[in-house]
C-alpha cells in the first residue's frame, strides 16, 4: 500500500498532542509503519500548529507534502483553510466548525474570511463541519475537542474495529478522564 | 515490540542503553527533550546547565573522572560551547563522551539557520547523523564505542524533524559501564603550549584513522537502484525524502558518519553513476567535499541554501511529476497566526510599560522575544542569548539614550551575568530589566539556578537575583510587579532618569506553572465600553472587538487585569 497521511491543524494549546499520540498508537497497534511528525517550541505559544500522521507498509518521510493529506483533521475552520494545500485530490477534511481569531484579526489589521466553510466547498474538497465545541461540552469539557474529532474520523476507516479505537483511548488518555472521553468520541463518532 | 518513539526520545534512550552515567544540558528547541526523558531513568545522573559551555566542560570532567558521559545542545548553544569543544578535541577523553547538537533547518524555534556540521571539520571530531529513531537510538549507542576507541569526543547531529518525529523503535537493555581508573597525564590534559604542540599531531592520526573506520562502518550504506543514470548521495532526513520521491529508482550513498568522510567510497559510487546528485538541507558540505575530491556533482543548485527541503521538492528538482494542492479562491486572504504572548503573562505588563514610555528595548531570547510583536512592536534588537545586558552597555556609551535590556532569568543565568559585569566595571548607565518568571518559558518550562528545584523537580541550590546584582556593584535594584502598570511606569521613570546603571527585576511566575492561582475571568459592562479599544493595545488573545465593544473569551482569560487598568470608563469586572 502506498503511504497515507492525516493532518492534525489547530491552534497551539488545542490538544493535538493527544490526537495524533492516540493515532499513532492506534495504527501501530494495527502492524503499520508509522511516522508521527510535530513541531515544538515557539510556535506553540498561540500559534497555527500542524502535526504529521503517516503510516502504510513503510514510511521513509515524517512530513507530509503537498497534495498528499488523504485527511485534514482540523479544530478550527480558518486553520483547516490555511492548509487545504496540503489535501489530496481525493482527500477529506474534518473539521471543528470553531473560530479564534488570530492576532492580526483581534488588532483590527484583517478580517476573519467570511463563508469560509463555503469557500472550501467550492475547491471541490470532501468535508465534515462539526460544532465539535458544543458536543465536547455535552460530554463534559471544552477540551474534549480532539476526541469529538477523532470519532468522527474514525468513520472512515472501516477496517479498524471500534474495539481498536477504545483500546487505543484506554491507553493513551489518563485514567481519570478516561469516561469524559469515550463521551466525546461517542458523540463524535455518532454526529 | 517496536514503540513509536520521538527521536529525542530514542536519543535518550540510546544514552542510557550505552551506560552514560553523566549527562549535563542546557535547555534549547530541538534538543530538550534528549536530557528531559534521560533524567527518567535513575541510573543515570542527570542536570540543566547555566549555559552550554559549561555543560560541555562539566561532560568533560565526568569522562576524565571515569564515567560515560553527555552533553545535549541546540545548533547555536554550540556556538556557546565552542571553546571547550576545540581543545577536548586535543585531550581526547578518559571514559566515552557524547555531544548532540540539533539543527533547526527552516527556524522553527531559532534565531538562525546556522549549519552545525561545519564544527565537526573545524574542531576535527567525528560526527554522527541519524535519519530516524530507531539509528538515534543505535547512534547513540554506537558513538560510545567510537569515542573510546579513538579517544576522541563524539558528536551526534540531530535536527527537528528528526528530533521530533517517533517511528518506531525495538529498544535493547542498559549495559553497565564500570568507571575507567583517572590517572594523571600532564602531558594528554594540560593544554599549554608545549603540549597542545604534540596533541595536534594526534588529532591529526586520529581523523586519518576516523576516515579509514567510515570507509568500513556499517554507518554508512550503499542501497542499489535499478536506474544508474543518476546516483544521490544524502544522509540524516534527507535521505527520507529521497527514499520517499524516488523510492529505489536511483543508486543512493546514505552517509551515517558526516565526517569524516568515506573519500573511497564516495569516489567509487561515483564512478558507478551517471549524473551524482547530493541531497542535503543548509550548506552544501556534502558538495563541497565531493568537489574537492574531483568529482563533478550538482546539489545547491538545485535545492539551494535556505529552510527545509521535502520529498515534493526533490521529486521535483529531479524530474518526477508531484501533485499540486488543492486551493482557495484568490480572494479568500487568510490571515497569519503568529504565536504570541499567552493570556496572562507576566510579560505583557512589563512590555505596555516599556513602550509607553518610548524606550529602546533591546532584547534578548525567550518567550520575551515576543514583545517584537504587533500590536505591542516594543522590542527592537534581539542576537543571541545575553546580548541584551552586553549590547546595551555598548549602546549606551556610544550615546544611546532612553535604552533598556529586557532578559529571562533563565537566560541572565546563561549569558547574562557577564554582561552585567562589564557594566558595573565599566561604568555605563543603562536600566537592565530581569523578566523573572521562575522558569525556562519558551523550552517548554525547565528548572534553573533562579528556581532552586533541580532537572527531577527536587529541591536544589538557589541564586538569589537581587543579592547577585547588589554584589555586583549596583547600588539600585528593585523588583516590580508586571501584573502592576503603575508600578512598572513609576520604577522606570525613576531608574531611566537615575543617571546611573539600575537593575528592575519583574517578577511573577509564567502563568502556565501548574503551581499559579488565577483569578476568575474578567467581564465588560457593555453599558460603560465605549468601544475605545485602549485594551487592545496590549495584545491579548482574550481580548477581542465585537460590534463595538470589547469582549473576553472566557475560556483563555486568567483574570491578571492588565486590561482593566487601561480602561479609563471602568468596563472590566472582576480581576481582583
Amino acid at each position: 500500500m502506498t503511504t497515507k497521511n492525516i493532518m492534525i491543524v489547530g491552534v497551539g494549546g488545542q490538544g493535538s498532542v493527544l490526537a495524533s499520540k492516540l493515532l499513532g498508537h492506534l495504527l501501530t497497534s494495527r502492524g503499520f509503519d508509522v511516522k508521527v511528525s510535530e513541531v515544538h517550541g515557539m510556535s506553540q505559544r498561540g500559534g497555527s500548529v500542524v502535526t504529521y500522521v503517516r503510516y502504510g507498509e513503510k514510511v521513509y518521510s515524517p512530513v507530509t507534502d503537498k497534495g498528499q493529506a488523504d485527511f485534514i483533521v482540523s479544530f478550527e475552520i480558518l486553520e483547516a483553510a490555511r492548509w487545504i494545500e496540503y489535501l489530496a485530490p481525493e482527500g477529506r477534511i474534518v473539521t471543528s466548525t470553531q473560530q479564534i481569531d488570530p492576532m492580526p484579526v483581534l488588532t483590527g489589521a484583517m478580517t476573519y474570511p467570511e463563508n469560509l466553510l463555503h469557500e472550501i466547498q467550492n475547491t471541490g474538497a470532501k468535508i465534515d463541519a462539526l460544532d465539535c465545541l458544543t458536543l465536547a461540552e455535552k460530554a463534559g469539557s471544552p477540551k474534549a475537542v480532539n476526541l469529538v474529532l477523532l470519532g468522527r474520523l474514525s468513520h472512515y476507516f472501516p477496517d479498524i474495529p471500534q474495539e481498536a479505537w477504545q483500546k487505543a483511548i484506554t491507553e493513551c488518555v489518563p485514567a481519570k478522564f478516561l469516561d469524559l472521553n469515550r463521551r466525546a468520541f461517542e458523540l463524535g463518532r455518532n454526529a | 515490540m517496536k514503540q513509536l518513539m520521538q527521536g529525542n526520545t530514542a536519543a535518550a534512550r540510546g544514552l542510557y542503553e550505552a551506560g552514560c552515567f553523566f549527562a549535563s544540558s542546557y535547555p534549547g528547541t530541538p534538543s530538550t527533550e534528549i536530557t528531559e526523558e534521560l533524567a527518567k531513568y535513575d541510573e543515570v545522573y542527570c542536570e540543566w546547565a547555566p549555559n552550554e559551555k559549561v555543560a560541555m566542560e562539566a561532560a568533560f570532567g565526568a569522562s576524565l573522572a571515569g564515567r560515560r558521559s553527555f552533553c545535549g545542545m541546540k545548533h547555536v548553544g554550540l556556538n556557546v560551547a565552542a571553546d571547550p569543544l576545540f581543545t577536548v578535541s586535543y585531550t581526547g577523553i578518559n571514559a566515552g563522551m557524547v555531544i548532540c547538537v540539533a539543527d533547526d533547518a527552516g527556524m522553527h524555534s531559532s534565531q538562525n539557520e546556522q549549519d552545525s556540521r561545519h564544527y565537526a571539520r573545524a574542531a576535527k571530531l567525528p560526527m554522527l547523523e541519524p535519519s530516524d529513531s530507531q539509528e538515534a537510538l543505535e547512534f547513540f549507542r554506537i558513538a560510545y564505542d567510537i569515542s573510546e576507541e579513538f579517544d576522541s569526543p563524539v558528536i551526534v547531529k540531530m535536527c527537528t524533524r528528526i528530533a521530533h518525529s517517533q517511528s518506531l523503535v525495538e529498544t535493547g537493555e542498559r549495559k553497565e559501564i564500570p568507571a575507567r581508573p583517572y590517572e594523571k597525564n600532564i602531558a594528554k590534559y594540560v593544554m599549554m603550549p608545549g603540549n597542545a604542540i604534540k596533541r595536534h599531531p594526534v588529532v591529526e592520526e586520529r581523523m586519518r584513522r576516523l576516515a579509514e573506520y567510515a570507509e568500513t562502518s556499517p554507518l554508512n550504506r550503499v542501497e542499489e537502484g535499478s536506474d544508474n543514470s543518476t546516483g544521490i548521495i544524502t544522509s540524516s532526513t534527507c535521505y527520507q525524502y529521497v527514499k520517499e520521491a524516488l523510492g529505489d529508482k536511483y543508486p543512493v550513498l546514505k552517509l551515517g558518519m558526516i565526517w569524516p568522510m568515506p573519500d573511497r567510497m564516495i569516489r567509487e559510487f561515483s564512478g558507478h553513476v551517471g549524473r551524482l546528485v547530493i541531497v542535503e538541507e543548509l550548506d552544501g558540505f556534502i558538495e563541497e567535499h565531493c568537489r574537492a575530491l574531483g568529482l563533478q556533482c550538482e546539489g545547491k543548485s538545485l535545492f539551494g541554501y535556505l529552510g527545509e527541503l521535502s520529498q515534493n521538492i526533490i521529486a521535483d528538482k529531479l524530474g518526477v511529476p508531484v501533485h499540486s494542492g488543492v486551493k482557495l479562491s484568490e480572494s479568500v486572504k487568510i490571515p497569519a497566526r503568529p504565536p504570541m504572548m499567552c493570556a496572562g503573562c507576566p510579560h505583557r505588563g512589563i512590555f505596555y510599560a516599556l513602550k509607553q514610555a518610548g524606550c529602546t528595548v533591546l532584547g534578548d531570547i525567550g518567550c520575551y522575544t515576543l514583545g517584537a510583536v504587533a500590536p505591542l512592536s516594543a522590542m527592537e534588537m534581539t542576537l543571541c542569548m545575553g546580548a541584551s545586558v552586553s549590547a546595551l552597555h555598548g549602546f549606551s556609551k556610544a550615546g544611546g539614550k532612553n535604552a533598556v535590556a529586557v532578559i529571562g532569568d533563565s537566560t541572565f543565568m546563561h549569558s547574562g551575568m557577564t554582561g552585567l559585569a562589564n557594566i558595573a566595571y565599566n561604568q555605563s548607565a543603562g536600566v537592565v530589566i530581569i523578566l523573572d518568571n521562575s522558569i525556562t518559558g519558551m523550552t517548554g518550562h525547565q528548572q534553573n539556578p533562579t528556581t532552586g528545584r533541580n532537572i527531577k523537580g527536587d529541591p536544589a541550590g538557589k541564586i538569589d537575583l537581587e543579592s547577585l546584582c547588589r554584589a555586583m556593584g549596583f547600588g539600585r535594584v528593585r523588583v516590580v510587579d508586571p501584573y502592576n502598570l503603575k508600578e512598572c511606569a513609576d520604577a522606570l521613570k525613576e531608574e531611566l532618569s537615575a543617571g546611573e546603571a539600575s537593575v528592575i527585576i519583574s517578577r511573577r511566575p509564567c502563568a502556565l506553572l501548574k503551581y499559579v492561582k488565577h483569578n476568575p475571568p474578567l467581564k465588560v459592562d457593555a453599558e460603560k465600553c465605549k468601544g475605545c479599544k485602549s485594551c487592545m493595545r496590549i495584545g491579548c488573545p482574550a481580548l477581542s472587538m465585537k460590534d463595538g465593544k470589547a469582549r473576553v473569551d472566557s475560556t483563555l482569560c486568567v483574570g491578571c487585569g492588565v486590561c482593566k487598568q487601561l480602561c479609563k470608563f471602568g468596563a472590566f469586572i472582576g480581576g481582583e
